[in-house]
């Protein structure tokens, strides 16, 4: 502002008090600005610190350590050297817990103190005996897997101080619990078993190893139809194409597209995908095809950014020294362009990935314990298994959600990191 | 697996077919002293497409024939009291016998399903070696073709680029097939759809429970199906939605376009991108975990009765998830209004303030308006957050502290689990798929008119 304007407005009183208000409404303005800005903020720590803090306990589930009498007479009854399939593995945890606590007689204290252990021990022991039959006959030190109302207890994640009947662990639980503390049986190991294992019902079994795999084949399939047929798109748009009302309807299709909501995706894939073509339900082939037509504009739309970005006289050099109209896209404004095209198709997958909606309506929301092989096979995807886990009443799959959220987040910042990365490192400004 | 195999094999050949290819050409323009038209590769890419591509062909319309063509044989296979069946009875036929020949363990417990399953599985055996014996023969007698067509004179680079051509053309047109399919699958649903319910009842219907049958005379569909508060619960969400994205959203632009330095700006932008980066579903967890109780609990202790499923929780959430949507949109708008309008405010002796609200935002108004459209139209079609956060029953209440649900939640709860693929719920589904996507383009595409014209108005 000019001197002579605020000595002249200065001048009188009523100038002055009108300079002053003025000033007070800049400053409120200024005021309006940063609180938008900290409240933005405020959001975003407060999303990823409740999540994350909820989150990181499940990295760690709590085992206890039991001396397991790996016994011939429930393994191996008839003498056979190898295991029998018919072995009941959990008798041996039992008994394991029984000779640890001779004291406890009643039918239903055995019943709660057995529960201690999770019903995913059985198939710890059996690997255990299957990788080394030698240890039939033999007595062990083993890290059993507590049961997840017990791990819970043990993160401080159930009220001890409710009454006996409105919690989910038992008083008696607790005193044997403790008692194995003391003697140093308990202990939170990293839980390896979260990252490596299907999704389960007892929560202290589950892991996102499925979803990951079904996450991983969701995304190549997206890559594999959208990054193709969107480059060709592009380059078919921003070079060849003649400028007439074909090519219009198409462009201006191509942004409304971008802007349909992901659900009615879904919809498309379930009467299209589904039911005209009669592909199978809950497959990654086809929740990456849905993904891949959703994902087609913003690549599409990036892709035609960097080749608008590759000044023309590359064009016109190739063109003198040669070159056909497709050996010059192809040969020299492509690869020019080509570090633009892969920071857009990056960011595009990663919004795939964390698409969820879509994948609903094709049915990738089933329960599945396996770890899919191929694209065909029944799968879930990171985020399907948020939300299923998220809609688990039950308390133990809190902190397993927001874990696997975790996990989400970091692949999504190990996407966009690689698209930011490529960026910086290759873009050319010319 | 056999079209993995397959597939693998047809490249192979086509890469031969390069070698080939590209191998006479050089043998002939040695021999001839001839010069070559085009690139020697040229000769290896034409001798590859035409062993390739139809190959290629005839696997597709093969892949999209065989089920239907073995489904009428086996059809026809069967004795005449079970083709005489109706349609609908006809179809579960026919699911026994696939999964018949599919789980070879299920032992098909009726004879003439057993016996259509053998001759099912029959005809695929004889299906897929016709389909290697067919693909074989395309792809060799393609490769010995192309090769055997290779001259000197042969403008094979020509050739090979019109090939490229229809390539690009035909993949352009993907993106129109795919609003074709979203319209032609939506609309064919939704018309199936309003032969069991009028299109009146659908639109204006106050009632929405398409679980339980409400009147006697409704014997074709099992509930109501009116869509109103489903649209009230999208719309009060929205309104909330706004109420917390817009003012923050654009403050924020405002702040970073006209005040913030160089520095704060490249500290917030990352953050702010990371808020839009965040999945939905994220976003729903947190409104669920975190904002839900917390209104609850907020609002008991000041004497409130606030549902656990309050529209507020949701609509808070999506609010937050657009504030970077609304700020980036904005902030592309206000940094497009040329300097020179700026500069002439502070001329007049306007402070910065004054600039913004007398000069910039109504010079950027047509380009925030068209930003809000397009926010609006990402929270209306936005399905993860309401459907972990909102409610499942349709309350027609504009209370924000009551649940409500959305027209998503509610596509998602009819399709989501076990159901037949003709019930009115079902086909619900895709009426208000329907719904929402008319709505949404509406808003799309008034907000994309919106930007074109007031771009073209300062460039």
């Amino acid at each position: 502002m000019s001197d002579a304007v605020a000595k002249s407005a200065a001048g009188s009183p009523a100038g002055r008090a009108r300079m002053k208000r003025r000033y007070a409404a800049e400053m409120r303005f200024r005021l309006y600005g940063i609180a938008a800005i900290a409240i933005a903020m405020a959001f975003l720590f407060l999303l990823i610190g409740s999540v994350g803090i909820k989150g990181v306990s499940a990295l760690y589930a709590t085992e206890i350590r039991l001396e397991i009498f790996f016994d011939p007479a429930i393994i191996d009854p008839d003498n056979t050297g190898r295991p029998s399939p018919q072995a009941d593995y959990a008798q041996l945890y039992r008994k394991a817990l029984l000779k640890r606590f001779p004291d406890v007689k009643e039918r239903r204290d055995i019943a709660d103190l057995a529960s201690m252990i999770s019903t995913g021990a059985r198939f710890d022991l059996a690997r255990m005996v299957d990788r080394d039959p030698k240890i039939i006959g033999a007595t062990q030190t083993v890290w059993l897997p507590a049961e997840a109302d017990i791990d819970m207890a043990e993160k401080g994640q159930i009220n001890l101080s409710a009454p006996e009947s409105e919690r989910r662990v038992k008083d008696s639980q607790l005193k044997w619990f403790s008692s194995l503390q003391a003697a140093g049986d308990v202990e939170k190991r990293f839980n390896e078993r979260f990252f490596t294992s299907g999704d389960s019902r007892q929560p202290e079994l589950a892991g996102i190893w499925s979803a990951i795999v079904g996450s991983f084949f969701l995304i190549v399939v997206t890559a594999t139809f959208s990054f193709p047929i969107a480059v060709m798109t592009a380059c078919y748009l921003e070079e060849f194409a003649p400028k007439n009302h074909w090519t219009e309807v198409i462009e201006v299709n191509i942004n409304n597209l971008a802007a349909v909501p992901s659900i009615v995706f879904g919809l498309l894939g379930l009467a299209v995908f589904l039911g005209f073509f009669g592909l199978p339900r809950s497959a990654p082939l086809v929740g990456g095809m849905v993904m891949a037509l959703m994902t087609l504009p913003t690549i599409i739309i990036a892709t035609r950014s960097a080749l608008k970005a590759v000044p023309p006289w590359i064009r016109h050099a190739a063109q003198g020294m040669g070159a056909s109209p497709v050996q010059v896209v192809l040969h020299h404004v492509l690869p020019l362009a080509m570090p633009g095209i892969l920071t857009g198709t990056i960011i595009g997958l990663a919004r795939a990935l964390g698409e969820t909606a879509p994948l609903l309506m094709i049915g990738m929301v089933a329960f599945i314990v396996d770890i899919p092989h191929t694209p065909l096979d029944p799968a879930t995807a990171l985020p399907v298994q948020v939300y299923l886990w998220a809609s688990n009443p039950e308390r133990a799959f809190v902190e397993k959600t927001a874990a696997a959220v975790i996990v989400l987040l970091v692949f999504l910042i190990a996407m966009n990191g690689a698209a930011v990365f490529l960026r910086k490192k290759f873009e050319r400004r010319w | 697996m056999q079209t993995t195999v397959l597939f693998a094999a047809i490249l192979f050949l086509a890469a031969v077919g390069y070698v080939l290819g590209r191998g006479r050409a050089m043998a002939i323009a040695g021999r001839t002293r001839v010069r070559l038209h085009s690139l020697p590769s040229y000769y290896g890419y034409y001798a590859a497409l035409w062993c390739a591509l139809p190959a290629f062909a005839i696997m597709l319309v093969w892949a999209i024939a065989q089920p239907h063509v073995i489904d009428a044989l086996t059809i026809k296979g069967m004795p005449t009291e079970i083709v005489s069946l109706p349609p609908a009875k006809l179809s579960l036929v026919m699911n026994d016998i696939k999964n018949a020949v599919e789980n070879a363990d299920i032992s098909a417990d009726k004879p003439e399903i057993k016996a259509a399953a053998e001759h099912m599985a029959a005809m695929r055996q004889t299906a897929s070696i016709g389909l290697i014996g067919a693909c074989a023969a395309a792809a060799g007698m393609g490769l010995l073709f192309g090769v055997g067509r290779i001259r000197p004179q042969l403008r094979a680079r020509n050739r090979v680029e019109i090939v490229v051509h229809v390539a690009m053309a035909g993949a352009s047109t993907i993106a129109i097939l795919t609003t074709i399919g979203i319209i032609l699958s939506l609309l064919f649903e939704s018309l199936r759809f309003f032969h069991l319910v009028p299109l009146g009842e659908f639109l204006f219907g106050l009632d929405w429970s398409p679980q339980i049958a409400m009147r006697a005379d409704q014997t074709a569909s099992s509930g109501s199906f009116g869509a109103i508060p489903l649209v009230t619960g999208t719309l009060l969400i929205t309104c909330i939605a706004m109420a917390v994205a817009v003012p923050v959203g654009l403050f924020s632009a405002i702040y970073m376009s006209e005040y913030a330095g160089y520095r704060l700006r490249s500290v917030i932008k990352p953050f702010l991108e990371i808020l839009a980066g965040i999945p939905t579903v994220v976003f729903g967890f947190f409104a669920a975990l975190t904002v839900a109780p917390f209104i609850r609990d907020f609002g008991q202790s000041i004497g409130l009765n606030v549902a656990s499923e309050s529209a507020l929780a949701a609509g808070l959430t999506m609010g937050i998830m657009i504030i970077p949507f609304v700020s980036s949109l904005s902030d592309d708008v206000i940094n497009a209004v040329p300097q020179t309008l700026r500069d002439g405010a502070y001329a007049m002796g306007a402070t910065k303030s004054e600039t913004v609200r007398t000069v910039i935002l109504p010079a950027a108004l047509p380009g925030i308006i068209a930003a809000i459209l397009l926010a609006v139209s990402r929270a209306i079609g936005e399905t993860m957050i309401v459907v972990m956060a909102a409610g499942l029953s349709a309350n027609l209440t504009f209370n924000p502290f009551a649940a409500v649900t959305t027209v998503t939640v509610q596509i998602v709860t009819l399709l989501v689990g076990d159901s037949e693929f003709d019930s009115a719920k079902t086909l619900a589904a895709f009426a208000l798929g329907l719904l929402l996507f008319v709505i949404t383009l509406v808003l799309n595409v008034i907000a994309l008119r919106v930007v074109q014209r007031y771009r073209e108005r300062y460039e």
